[in-house]
């Protein structure tokens, strides 16, 4: 009979830094994602053309792949990073571009009128985005947004990939010193899907705050 | 370290090989997506809670999880109660299963899309059930799903390197197996990410164009 409760704990560790790479990955991703969407819409061509090309080439090629190349390629340019640092930055990356085209979407979807008004009132470039455009964007981006986490959540089994010890890694450790194989990988397929869960109810509370005060404005 | 272009010539031919298997688990996978996601968006039309209730708990189980450890899964707790398959086959069912939840809620939104008055006009002329499927639904259902399918098959394309990782020789695996084997890391990496760019832009294009061709049917 094996003797679980240090594998649960291992597991457990592992689900810590599964937990940390979603966090760190996603507050990277939403800061991609904004200056990557917004820069899409700017009025200088040459910002258009490098947000565009950042979104195309992150949604292009696969997270696999652009974690391999950050992990084993780019120390040859003399920058090297650790697994989690590589974790992150593929991960927020990655992520970042699918968020920024939902961001580019959401801004479109705001009404002529509502810029026509802003100029009317004389509000500057910077107010109109800040007081006017976002406050209302941001409910339509919520939703998507809450995908593309638990997209990132479930990207970051990969990153066991390059000897991160997340959750993945740590079954297979205890796939590889039990012999086991249905226990390591069914405990953590059910911590993945709770974690899911959990973002999944967090935005929808978000989603509810930001919809606050917002009755009304649009149907 | 410097671009080597002899390398990159040297290695080609087993980058190719491997992007082989990388199309033909893609093209696979994308069949038995297809047929598990109609089969898991019938079931969950079920009217019957014992069938439709459990069915959608797995297809979220299955969404909420990552692919990775759904392979391993596969991969290695099947062969313990007697299923022993090739790292190919486990992959093609892995991918196909995982994509086959994301085709089937495009299928649910697609037939949900088809108006009532639709299936009240197909009842009002007397057609049976199975009539009204096939002459007056899915002919209106189907081409409106047509891009967001093709954009799941898009998508199942680029998780494909993750085969590698269950030992299936595609496009990653014969990249790192070159890779290890010369300690030369910048010409396969970068050949296997232009590969994936080149071959995900193309279909891009023609992605654009299923759209263009079938997305505006509602507008007639």
């Amino acid at each position: 009979m094996i003797d679980w409760s240090g594998y649960i704990g291992l597991i457990l560790q592992g689900a810590l830094v599964t937990i940390e790479l979603t966090l760190m990955g996603s507050a990277l991703a939403l800061v991609m994602a904004f200056v990557a969407g917004l820069g899409r819409l700017s009025r200088f061509a040459a910002v258009r053309a490098l947000a565009t090309v950042y979104i195309e080439f992150f949604r292009g090629t696969s997270i696999f792949v652009q974690l391999f190349w950050v992990y084993f390629v780019l120390p040859f340019a003399g920058i090297t990073l650790t697994p989690l640092q590589a974790g992150v930055l593929a991960l927020g990356l990655n992520v970042g571009a699918y968020g920024a085209e939902v961001v580019r979407g959401a801004v479109q979807a705001i009404g002529r009128e509502q810029h026509e008004a802003c100029v009317a009132l004389n509000l500057g470039r910077f107010q109109r985005m800040r007081h006017v455009i976002l406050p209302q964007a941001l409910p339509l981006m919520l939703p998507t947004f809450g995908n593309n986490a638990i997209e990132l959540l479930k990207g970051t089994a990969v990153v066991s990939l390059i000897s991160l010890t997340d959750m993945t890694f740590q079954a297979q450790v205890v796939r590889a010193q039990t012999g086991s194989t249905l226990i390591p990988f069914a405990t953590i397929l059910v911590l993945y899907f709770v974690m899911a869960l959990a973002i999944s109810t967090g935005v929808r509370w978000l989603e509810r705050r930001a919809r606050r005060g917002l009755d009304g404005v649009r149907a | 370290m410097e671009w080597d272009w002899a390398f990159v010539q040297e290695i080609m031919p087993t980058l190719l090989e491997g992007l082989k298997i990388t199309i033909l688990a893609t093209v696979l996978g994308a069949i038995v997506a297809a047929v598990v996601g109609l089969l898991l968006a019938i079931a969950r039309r079920s009217p019957n809670p014992v069938i439709s209730r459990p069915v959608g708990f797995f297809a979220d189980f299955i969404r909420g999880t990552p692919l990775l450890v759904q392979l391993y899964f596969i991969f290695y707790v099947l062969p313990d109660i007697g299923i022993r398959l090739s790292p190919l086959v486990a992959g093609v069912i892995g991918l196909g299963i995982h994509y086959g939840t994301y085709a089937a809620e495009v299928y649910r939104a697609g037939i949900d899309n088809v108006p009532r008055g639709q299936w009240e006009a197909a009842r009002a002329t007397n057609l049976t059930i199975r009539q009204a499927w096939i002459h007056v639904v899915l002919p209106q259902a189907i081409p409106p799903m047509i891009p967001a399918l093709a954009n799941y098959f898009i998508a199942m394309f680029k998780e494909t390197p993750l085969l590698s990782a269950i030992t299936v020789l595609e496009l990653m695996n014969q990249a790192k197996s070159v890779a290890n084997s010369s300690y030369r890391y910048i010409e396969p990496m970068t050949l296997v990410g232009v590969f994936f760019l080149v071959i995900s832009l193309i279909s891009v294009v023609a992605l654009r164009f299923l759209e263009e061709r079938y997305a505006k049917v509602d507008e007639r």
